[in-house]
């Protein structure tokens, strides 16, 4: 190996419910080379410093969305993270915020879940095709109106950046108000009236107080601020079209 | 799940947002700058008379209460956000405050306005 050998001083915050009263954090000196990412020091602390320390990883590419974690206060996945970033200082590793530590680096994703469920992610047709009168079409111009709000991953980042969800986990919070924007702004989709229930509550769109850190912390470029922005236009329109559009007002 | 009313304190916000980004630095220009140091305009372009005849007339009276009362609008929910956010988390008491001070100034901006009379 070219390199010679660095050694970096990463802090976890370790919390195991059967021990620990509170999370502490604990010191490891791992070795490191360049190109490696923050989630690989962490699996090098498991592999030959301590088997205990447990954190969700799968993809190691940033497209699982499983190893978020705070990393000095940010949060960021871990494999797309540089340690060589963080050298000659230490860095610290911590769960999510603003969600439960189950364990360690894991946190607990059940909230995250039940509002993703809640959202109906996926595609209510507008029209009831049969499969000879053949595929629901759409326009590369249509495609655009949602496609980057397609490319979450569900890491759940922008919850522990969001201070609102912090502040009030009743929050649909960024991520799902984006999804849900994916799919009601989707030419195919026709179930926008049953998600906007949501949507236009205090728990939807109005919870966002346009802060935007969701949107800088995303690892793959979508941007929740801008999906609920539109939204909220969206919904202030039909606050006050309500009564004067056919139908609007049980919408 | 319950409609959210904040459209209404929303739309007067994004009004006031629109108003202020249009015509605010405008206005600190000229009744701040141009006007006291004689610059584009003259001096008495602000004069008692001139006032009084922008406040007398229908379309300066809207004018006048746009700006005053949007800007209240727009600057009360967004002292209201942001100390939301810095963790002031007194609702009613912050909202009474800052919307209630964007009412009281709009009915009294309104009420003069009206009682200035041709």
């Amino acid at each position: 190996m070219a390199d010679t050998e660095k050694i970096i001083e990463i802090e976890v915050l370790r919390y195991r419910p059967e021990q620990d009263k509170e999370p502490v954090w604990q010191s490891y000196k791992v070795p490191f080379t360049d190109d490696m990412s923050v989630l690989q020091g962490v699996q090098y602390i498991k592999d030959y410093l301590d088997e205990t320390v447990s954190f969700r990883w799968s993809c190691r590419m940033a497209i699982c969305g499983s190893c978020g974690m705070m990393i000095d206060d940010k949060p960021k996945l871990s494999c797309k993270t540089f340690l060589r970033d963080y050298y000659p200082g230490k860095l610290r590793v911590e769960a999510l915020k603003h969600l439960p530590i189950e364990r360690d680096l894991i946190v607990d994703a059940t909230d995250f879940i039940t509002k993703l469920e809640s959202i109906k992610p996926y595609i209510i047709p507008k029209e009831e095709r049969t499969l000879a009168q053949g595929e629901y079409l759409q326009t590369p111009e249509q495609r655009d109106m949602y496609e980057q709000f397609s490319s979450c991953i569900n890491c759940m980042l922008c919850y522990a950046a969001c201070p609102q969800y912090g502040l009030n986990p009743k929050f649909t919070g960024p991520g799902i108000l984006a999804l849900m924007h994916r799919y009601n702004a989707d030419s195919r989709d026709g179930g926008q009236a049953e998600r906007n229930e949501l949507g236009y509550a205090d728990e939807g769109y109005w919870g966002c107080t346009a802060v935007g850190y969701c949107s800088e912390v995303c690892p793959k470029g979508v941007d929740p601020a801008n999906a609920i922005n539109q939204n909220k236009m969206n919904s202030a329109i039909n606050y006050f079209t309500r009564f004067v559009t056919p139908g609007g007002a049980d919408k | 799940m319950k409609r959210s009313n904040e459209p209404i304190f929303w739309s007067l916000f994004g009004a006031g947002g629109m108003l202020a980004a249009l015509v605010g630095p405008a206005l600190v220009f000229i009744t701040g700058i141009a006007v006291p140091f004689g610059l584009v305009f003259k001096p008495e372009t602000m004069s008692y008379a001139h006032m009084l005849a922008l406040s007398q007339n229908w379309a300066g009276k809207i004018f006048i209460l746009a700006v005053i009362a949007l800007f209240l609008w727009h600057a009360a929910h967004r002292i209201h956000i942001l100390l939301h956010d810095f963790g002031v988390h007194a609702v009613t008491a912050v909202r009474v405050l800052c919307y209630g001070g964007a009412f009281a100034g709009t009915v009294i901006a309104a009420y003069t306005l009206l009682m200035i009379k041709a």
